[in-house]
């Protein structure tokens, strides 16, 4: 199964995303923001960074990139897309999830491994975990704040597209405490932590026990669940 | 040549932690009168003729598909630049 993973100008994670796919028994293709040919993929990654320096807003100007025309419109047509971090931002500005990050209230950068509990397991890209199980993942954002008007917000919970929930603490002020959601069809999914960089143990995560896995390595599941929708479907 | 001037806020009951750092930082220079403080951002668009309706209205259009995004922002201004400033202008010298 193809992954592509997506750079722009200013994407960082781009590589780790590529190797994750890769440890996740996936095939990565590189995927170029002004080409908007999505070279046969059959998933895509929206890597973390701060494309396009972050003007303007976080992931606005990459919401309108060549390569997004062909990805809005192939996850409209069922493709899953998962968006980490600025890729998640990236998602809500070209209204493919609902809602928008602000930075955070807590005026800093934050840094660290980040307790979540998986809400929704139904996910294209989290049916490798159980719902209320949960994992740490790094957390490195300086514009995680979630926020929507309360009626989406009722919405989301209503419908069960919380995916993930901070614990031990809200990082940035997200409403609710949401770390992701996903859109109606649980094909699109975006959140502000990283599981690209928890998939290879020595590298992940070591603080609470190294999370789920033991080892640092809860991100893992992401990147296999995709592959069990894909072959499914 | 014309100017078009776009104002964006952020909503307000989104938390602004840059106008709230810069709220905390005015009592150091011992301005101590204002309560609160809003961050926002104000753009300028040229136009190669004068600000015409038609211009005004791709301008709004620009602010409302790009230049602000309508769930954490309001777009609270768009207009002709040159007119907005002759008449702060006269307002500041009134």
């Amino acid at each position: 199964m193809k992954i592509g993973v997506v750079t722009f100008p200013g994407s960082l994670d781009d590589r780790d995303a590529a190797r994750a796919v890769v440890r996740g028994g996936g095939e990565a293709v590189a995927l170029w923001h002004a080409d908007a040919d999505l070279r046969g993929v059959d998933a895509v990654v929206l890597p973390g960074g701060f494309s396009y320096g972050d003007y303007l807003r976080a992931g606005a100007i990459a919401s309108i990139a060549p390569v997004m025309g062909s990805v809005v419109e192939a996850a409209r047509g069922g493709m899953p897309v998962l968006g980490i971090c600025n890729g998640f931002q990236v998602l809500c500005e070209a209204g493919l999830l609902p809602g928008a990050l602000v930075r955070n209230d807590v005026r800093t950068f934050v840094c660290r491994d980040q307790r979540l509990r998986v809400e929704d397991a139904s996910t294209a890209w989290t049916s490798a975990f159980e719902a209320g199980q949960e994992i740490v993942i790094p957390l490195k954002n300086g514009e995680g704040g979630y926020n929507a008007d309360q009626r989406t917000l009722d919405e989301l919970e209503g419908e069960g597209r919380v995916v993930f929930r901070y614990l031990g603490g809200n990082p940035n002020g997200s409403q609710r405490d949401i770390a992701g959601v996903r859109d109606a069809s649980g094909r699109i999914v975006g959140l502000m932590p990283h599981p690209e960089h928890a998939t290879e143990p020595g590298y992940g995560p070591s603080e609470h026990g190294g999370g789920a896995s033991g080892n640092g390595t809860d991100g893992l599941g992401f990147f296999t669940s995709v592959l069990q929708a894909l072959a499914s479907a | 040549m014309g100017r078009v001037l776009v104002q964006v806020m952020p909503k307000p009951e989104i938390l602004d932690p840059q106008g709230k750092a810069v709220a905390a930082a005015l009592p150091r220079l011992g301005l101590t009168g204002f309560v609160d403080v809003r961050q926002g951002k104000r753009f300028e668009l040229v136009v190669e003729g004068p600000v015409t309706p038609e211009v005004l209205a791709q301008a709004r259009k620009a602010a409302e598909k790009l230049l602000a995004n309508p769930v954490i922002e309001d777009v609270v201004a768009v207009v002709d630049a040159d007119a907005a400033d002759q008449a702060a202008h006269a307002g500041a010298s009134a």
